[in-house]
């Protein structure tokens, strides 16, 4: 196999047509021929820029010579001292912005595909048997993780590894967080491979006990003093979905991304002999324009509709990935830029009918530093639809900030935790994820988790 | 995997089941709820608690089979379990959290219809044990169907039982006996109805008109219930609510009733479809045309 040292090698991906009608991995990921190819690409920096771009520090140089060297046991091994999840990490993390944006080959050429290569040598990890090993003998002391996502995987499966006696407690009933109920199939395939991950850092000794809301089964306080757990992490994730305020909002037919996706991810809706309903419209209009946007509209589309993004920015505002917005686009999805919804439109009996929109044109930048949407007077519009998707993102949930004593929230709601170490206000409780942030990534998710993990370990080994 | 320890048929399609789920028991109030799985592919169901047991670690809660997925949990049997049971969801009823002294000094009116009378029950129970005594009326289209009759006695000031055909107790929907009671010189402070979205509808109308504040707890469709789906949304006043995290109970007089009925339908023709297909097999073929 040839390899031009400037370019990417190339990853194989299901046929857009095709893809769009299933459910199916969209990427393939590299073979080990192809991944050896790529790897030999990297220049092994003495200085390594990417592994500062990464959350949770993998030693990406050692990794990738030894995928190089065709010893991909011990570059899985390298990468699992850092990360619990690599195979999702691989999948999900917007590596362009982070390893990859560093990367010194993507100063003149394209960066190396670290993301690729990370999947590839754990998909090869467990497709092989191989599983992260326990190191610290136990040390008796148990900690409660709350939220079985990214953060809180993460930050159980590195405080397993140090001899912590930890159980996390899931509110759904099923482990996974936003891996299983937000990321749809396509991107990160549950029993394959979420699972899988689960199931390694269960390995680690990790109790999960599903069926439990802090807050409402019993609370922090409770977890402490009742039930004899010396710390806790809280990685409850992001909480109560958004939505506009305009009339029409609760006509039937508009969702939350998080109830679509949710009835399609966790509950298996997508599939005609699942239990749970979900509505297959035949025109969706999806409203926002993230990571979750992107994945509600390619889940409508797979459903069978047409499906148009509406978006009050322009493209270059679009806040989801490139590599999300590439492939919706190449499946079909329409995006309906600088338009921003005013109302919905319901027929005599209630069901959607249509979504009233106003063109928009971008003046002066606001906080965010983006151009601020304007309304361009009279210029409003309808779009026949039966469906509309609210992805505005959420809000914290208050369950257990208003059940805990003397936790601090900020103004926005959210935990307030230190970013090194996870701290909050509360002795022996730390945080991370959404819950502390608002609606971020995986990764940042999981970097939060390892920073609680430290900060839960440097406080209970000066206890 | 939550045991049940007795599972009953009350009457024709409501089932009874008490189910060892200690966490929930340890911690739920009135007004609260559970949402169930029966099995690994299951839907979450949203269920009212009937009662509680602290010291055993049990939940009772009771049912009516409206489709597959209640249909699927009728068939089992004490001794089989629940694949999940999560709760207490939701907040529990508002005079839990009030001083006892001035809760005795009210008149309370609870309006149960069909299985509404279920979540009632540990309401009234509740009062009981604080040592106040409420009246309770509670409706039956019929008498056949009429549950939790004696148990509700045992905890009740005074029970009127009303069935709408007149077949037992008095006769008419329960706005009648209302309307009865109040015109034989009862007075309320408060009411709390419980029961089809269509009678709270109207017990709410009527005590709007007598002056009369009032409760109702919502059961809309759900999927997570600690507020992440947003799917049971109601307008309550001006504001929109999620009946997961902010209710189930709220002010009736200020619910958007028309609306509630109205989400509640918006799955009925795909569950519809997939309860005749459990029911009748292969034979399903029942002529309605929307099969593909």
């Amino acid at each position: 196999m040839e390899v031009d040292v400037m370019k990417k090698v190339p990853v194989k991906e299901q046929d857009p047509k095709v893809r769009a009608t299933n459910f199916e991995e969209v990427c393939l990921g590299y073979t080990a021929e192809e991944a050896k190819c790529e790897a030999s690409r990297c220049i092994n920096c003495k200085n390594a820029q990417c592994m500062k771009g990464c959350p949770v520090s993998i030693n990406i140089p050692g990794f990738v010579e030894q995928v190089k060297n065709d010893d991909f046991e011990a570059a899985y091994k390298i990468i699992s001292e850092s990360s619990a999840l690599p195979a999702v990490c691989g999948r999900v993390c917007p590596q362009e912005s982070q390893c990859e944006g560093k990367c010194i080959r993507g100063i003149k050429g394209e960066a190396i595909s670290i993301g690729k290569l990370e999947r590839f040598v754990a998909d090869w990890a467990r497709e092989n048997g191989i599983k992260p090993e326990k190191t610290a003998a136990p040390n008796g002391k148990k900690v409660a993780v709350i939220g079985s996502g990214p953060a809180g995987l993460t930050c159980a499966g590195d405080l397993a590894k140090l001899g912590y006696d930890v159980t996390i407690f899931e509110a759904l009933h099923k482990a996974g967080g936003v891996l299983v109920y937000g990321i749809p199939e396509f991107r990160l395939p549950k029993d394959a491979v979420v699972a899988k991950e689960i199931e390694n850092v269960k390995a680690l000794g990790v109790k999960i006990e599903t069926d439990v809301v802090i807050g409402k089964s019993t609370t922090v306080d409770q977890l402490m003093e009742d039930e004899g757990f010396d710390a806790v992490f809280i990685g409850s994730g992001a909480g109560l979905p958004k939505f506009m305020g305009i009339p029409g909002e609760n006509s039937n037919g508009v969702f939350s991304a998080n109830e679509y996706l949710t009835r399609s991810n966790l509950m298996k809706a997508f599939n005609e002999d699942s239990n749970t309903p979900i509505m297959r419209g035949k025109k969706v209009a999806v409203v926002g324009g993230g990571n979750v946007a992107m994945d509600a509209a390619r889940t409508a589309l797979r459903l069978g509709a047409e499906v148009h993004i509406v978006y009050r920015r322009s493209e270059a505002e679009l806040p989801a990935r490139v590599e999300e917005v590439h492939h919706a686009k190449e499946e079909g999805v329409i995006f309906d830029l600088l338009t921003n919804p005013t109302q919905i439109l319901a027929d005599e009996n209630g069901w959607v009918k249509g979504i009233e929109c106003i063109r928009m044109e971008l003046g002066e930048p606001d906080a965010s530093g983006r151009r601020r949407p304007v309304e361009v007077a009279g210029s409003e519009f309808v779009i026949d639809v039966d469906t509309v998707i609210m992805s505005l993102g959420t809000s914290p949930n208050p369950l257990i900030s208003s059940t805990t004593k003397g936790l601090e929230i900020n103004g926005r709601k959210c935990i307030v935790a230190s970013e090194d170490l996870g701290k909050t206000s509360k002795d022996g409780v730390y945080a991370g994820g959404d819950a502390v942030t608002g609606a971020a990534t995986v990764i940042l998710a999981m970097g939060a988790g390892k920073a609680g993990a430290k900060g839960i370990h440097e406080y209970l080994s000066n206890k | 995997m939550f045991k049940i320890l007795r599972a009953e048929e009350l009457t024709e399609n409501i089932f009874l089941m008490e189910v060892e789920a200690k966490r929930v028991a340890a911690h739920c109030l009135p007004g609260q709820f559970v949402i169930v799985r029966g099995s690994e592919d299951g839907e979450r169901i949203p269920l009212t608690i009937c009662d509680y047991d602290r010291e055993k670690g049990t939940i009772t809660i009771v049912f009516q089979i409206v489709g597959q997925g209640t249909l699927f949990l009728s068939n089992l049997k004490a001794g089989d379990s629940f694949t999940d049971f999560v709760g207490p969801l939701g907040c529990p009823s508002e005079f839990c959290d009030e001083d006892i002294e001035s809760l005795k000094k009210k008149s309370i009116l609870f309006v149960a219809g069909g299985v509404g009378t279920a979540p009632v029950y540990p309401q009234v129970k509740w009062l009981k044990e604080h040592g106040v005594n409420a009246d309770v009326v509670v409706g039956a289209k019929t008498k056949s169907i009429l549950i939790l009759e004696k148990e509700m006695e045992a905890v009740a000031g005074n029970l009127y039982v009303t069935t709408d055909d007149g077949s037992y107790g008095r006769s008419g929907m329960v706005t009648k006996t209302v309307e009865d009671l109040v015109a034989e010189g009862k007075k309320y402070d408060v009411c709390v109805t419980i029961g089809p979205m269509i009678m709270m509808k109207f017990v709410c109308k009527l005590t709007e008109k007598l002056g009369i504040p009032t409760v109702v707890s919502l059961n809309p469709i759900m999927v997570d219930g600690t507020g992440m789906c947003g799917a049971c949304r109601v307008t309550v006043g001006d504001e929109v609510k999620f009946a997961c995290v902010d209710g189930p109970e709220f002010d009736g007089h200020k619910v958007n009733f028309d609306e509630a009925m109205r989400r509640q339908t918006l799955y009925k023709t795909e569950e519809g479809r997939a309860f005749l297909a459990a029911k009748e097999g292969d034979t399903h073929h029942g002529g309605c045309g929307n099969c593909n």
